[in-house]
């Protein structure tokens, strides 16, 4: 097991706090919660080790690609691949975003 | 059953657990405790190199079955084998104890335990069985007052000392994934030897431990398809029922005898599906 940190440069803190995922094999949960303002950290706990540029590179080009809201993220990884962690935080992100959907109407 | 009704059906066994609760209270009451965000994840997986959940693999939730105040415990089965530990064990054995003191000041809150677990965590030995003790504790406690209601849907099954707790439910509803036993196949292979008792072998221990069979002989009183319309409907059937007098737990003077029956006549032959219906009665 390895845990890893990441920050970020983010946005507005985000919206409300949103749950994809399980510790199921080769799957992960994301817990995101809002986030102070300008920041989003993440804290990885994968049960693989020597992955660290792994996730580094993948979270960074996810997180830097577009600006996003503050979030404050927890990852519980359970082996997944790079293709299954990047399908649940683009779901996380949907949630998210339907969230802001529903409350601006 | 034919390819329309399979298609157009939901499944209840393809759910995660927080999914099937939901499906479980009727729409718009679900309201999650001690859930993911409250930190309360396991204290003693991560020491032992395990990534933990952040709902410890059980999800408690209060809500209404039928308009009814009821509450769901689910276990996730696909984290660390719906394991039961020190955190899961507490959330569902608060729950049941809050449920029963809501009973003690007038409210009928009942309850409903989807069990998916191999029983208790071994990374927390003792402290899960001691969570398991008061879970079977909290269970005896509360079907006094309102009905708790078992459901095994699969594909994880029940086992251990959770095999007790769904024993002691006041109804148990089982679909043909469900396998329900004290020991595992694994663990019995083991101790048994694969010539009397074969893991692997899935005809046979499901005709033994599946949820047909256990429904057949008694041990489970609905069996149901994998269509969460019908689980819904089933559990909430027997979550708003009146409470049984006499719960199979307390019919165990007759399990006892037919046991004796078998270890008299037939001990020394190996079991098969139909035996243990001949010994302990089939269901008409």
């Amino acid at each position: 097991m390895e845990q890893l940190q990441f920050e970020y440069a983010a946005g507005e803190p985000a919206s409300r706090r949103v749950l994809v995922g399980v510790v199921g094999s080769g799957d992960l949960e994301v817990i995101i919660e809002p986030g102070a303002k300008g920041k989003t950290s993440i804290d990885v706990t994968t049960s693989v080790n020597g992955y660290g540029r792994v996730w580094d590179a993948q979270l960074t080009r996810v997180f830097s690609a577009e600006p996003r809201a503050a979030m404050n993220i927890r990852i519980h990884d359970f082996g997944a691949t790079p293709g299954v962690v990047g399908m649940r935080l683009a779901e996380a992100f949907e949630a998210l975003a339907e969230a802001d959907g529903k409350e601006s109407t | 059953m034919n390819r329309a009704t399979l298609l157009s059906r939901e499944s209840f066994v393809e759910l995660g657990a927080r999914a099937r609760a939901q499906a479980l209270l009727d729409p718009g009451t679900f309201r999650e405790l001690a859930g993911p965000f409250d930190g309360l994840t396991s204290p003693w997986l991560a020491r032992q190199g395990v990534v933990p959940q952040g709902d410890d693999g059980v999800i408690v939730a209060k809500g209404r079955i039928d308009g009814q105040p009821a509450v769901v415990m689910a276990i996730e089965g696909a984290f660390q084998g719906g394991s039961l530990g020190e955190v899961g064990g507490a959330k569902i054995s608060g729950a049941l104890e809050l449920a029963a003191e809501d009973n003690r000041n007038g409210i009928p809150t009942r309850a409903v335990i989807l069990f998916e677990t191999g029983g208790v965590r071994l990374q927390e030995a003792n402290l899960g069985l001691a969570s398991i003790a008061e879970i079977h504790a909290g269970i005896v406690d509360l079907r006094r007052y309102q009905p708790v209601i078992g459901v095994i849907a699969g594909q994880v099954g029940c086992f251990g000392g959770m095999s007790i707790a769904a024993a002691l439910c006041s109804a148990l509803v089982v679909t043909r994934e469900a396998r329900l036993g004290l020991n595992g196949p694994a663990v019995i292979e083991q101790e048994a030897g694969i010539a009397e008792y074969d893991s692997r072998d899935r005809p046979f221990i499901w005709g033994l431990t599946g949820g047909e069979q256990r429904f057949a002989i008694g041990l489970a009183d609905r069996f149901v398809e994998d269509d969460t319309a019908q689980v819904r409907d089933v559990v909430a059937a027997l979550a708003t029922a009146p409470v049984d007098a006499t719960p199979r737990s307390e019919q165990y003077e007759h399990y006892l005898q037919c046991i004796t029956e078998y270890v008299a006549r037939d001990a020394s032959h190996q079991p098969d599906p139909a035996m243990v219906r001949r010994y302990l009665g089939e269901r008409e």
